[in-house]
């Protein structure tokens, strides 16, 4: 049934079109290299304050407001250019263990992200001012900036790990 | 075109640093990840800078600090960005030397690089440099689309490295 899928998608136009175009495959991927940047760089941003190591004279929940829409916003983007590499060999990535490493990387920094804004951040207004936060949100801060620069390393272990196409 | 022949190419292929990365698996994946996360924070870094400059992000603070908290990053990420590219150059010489994408994407960064000392010298001769009146603030625009423009564009050339020769 999932196999089916897998195939169908694999084997649908879009899928085929980005595989067979010797020029869409590199031009997805470019902006898919572009958006993960900008994801990782503006979500340092705020793992760094949360961390207490950078921008400390800012309020912390006046930061997230300021440059999360710009992490989400790059990441539908990075989303969106990446299910359109992905299923262009969709079966093939499947396989690849640095593949499924780097999906639930993702899903770990959402859930970490999911639990610190629901949870942690309810009392954000005693400390978003601080410089130096308190433990649950460093490590909160940590655990994003340990996940994130490790869904870069998987993603580039991806690429040397595929069989030929 | 380019600027360096085979020969070259060949003799840097054959010394023992380029040995030990050619026969080293995980070190070329490994140079690549530290090259994409330097790009990360170089990238956000100007793009955040660029975003305030149109009035996107962090509008409450004035340019100036601004750029006192991002332009370092870029300036502490160039170095590693240069260093990683040096050895990942030294490991697969002919993949870079040898490919016309690699001199677009140097004369792309030197494009960069000098708008974003244009950008920091403005503003360390004048704190409101961009502010002053109406065409100053068109100017901006423009010079934050340039910068976005040209560190954009060495990040695309450098996926089509891997694509063209």
């Amino acid at each position: 049934m999932l196999q089916d899928l897998i195939a169908f998608v694999e084997h649908g136009t879009l899928g085929e079109l980005v595989r067979e175009n010797d020029l869409l495959f590199p031009f997805i991927e470019s902006v898919h290299v572009l958006a993960v940047c900008l994801v990782v760089g503006s979500i340092a941003v705020v793992d760094l304050r949360l961390l207490g190591f950078a921008s400390v004279d800012r309020p912390v929940g006046r930061l997230m407001r300021s440059i999360l829409p710009i992490t989400v916003g790059a990441f539908g983007l990075a989303v969106a250019a990446g299910s359109l590499l992905f299923i262009s060999h969709a079966s093939k990535y499947l396989e690849n263990r640095f593949f499924i490493a780097k999906i639930t990387l993702i899903a770990l920094a959402g859930v970490n992200m999911a639990v610190f804004h629901l949870i942690g951040a309810r009392n954000l207004d005693q400390w978003e001012n601080d410089a130096l936060p308190p433990l649950f949100a460093r490590v909160a801060g940590g655990l994003s900036l340990f996940l994130w620069v490790s869904v870069v390393a998987c993603g580039r272990w991806i690429g040397f790990t595929m069989p030929p196409v | 075109m380019a600027f360096v022949g085979a020969p070259f190419c060949n003799w840097l292929a054959s010394t023992s640093v380029s040995q030990v990365i050619q026969t080293t698996k995980w070190i070329i994946p490994t140079l690549q990840t530290i090259h994409i996360l330097a790009i990360a924070a170089l990238f956000s870094s100007a793009i955040l800078f660029d975003l305030r400059l149109w009035g996107v992000v962090e509008r409450d603070l004035p340019l100036k600090d601004i750029a006192r908290r991002f332009f370092p990053v870029i300036w502490f990420a160039l170095p590693v960005l240069l260093t990683s590219g040096a050895f990942l150059i030294v490991g697969e010489p002919k993949r870079a030397l040898l490919n016309t994408t690699f001199y677009l994407k140097m004369a792309l960064l030197a494009c960069a690089i000098l708008v974003t000392l244009g950008l920091q010298w403005s503003l360390s001769a004048a704190p409101d440099f961009w502010d002053r009146d109406r065409r100053r603030k068109n100017a901006g625009l423009f010079a934050a689309t340039v910068s976005i423009m040209a560190w954009s564009g060495v990040l695309i050339a450098g996926r089509w490295i891997a694509y063209t020769d």
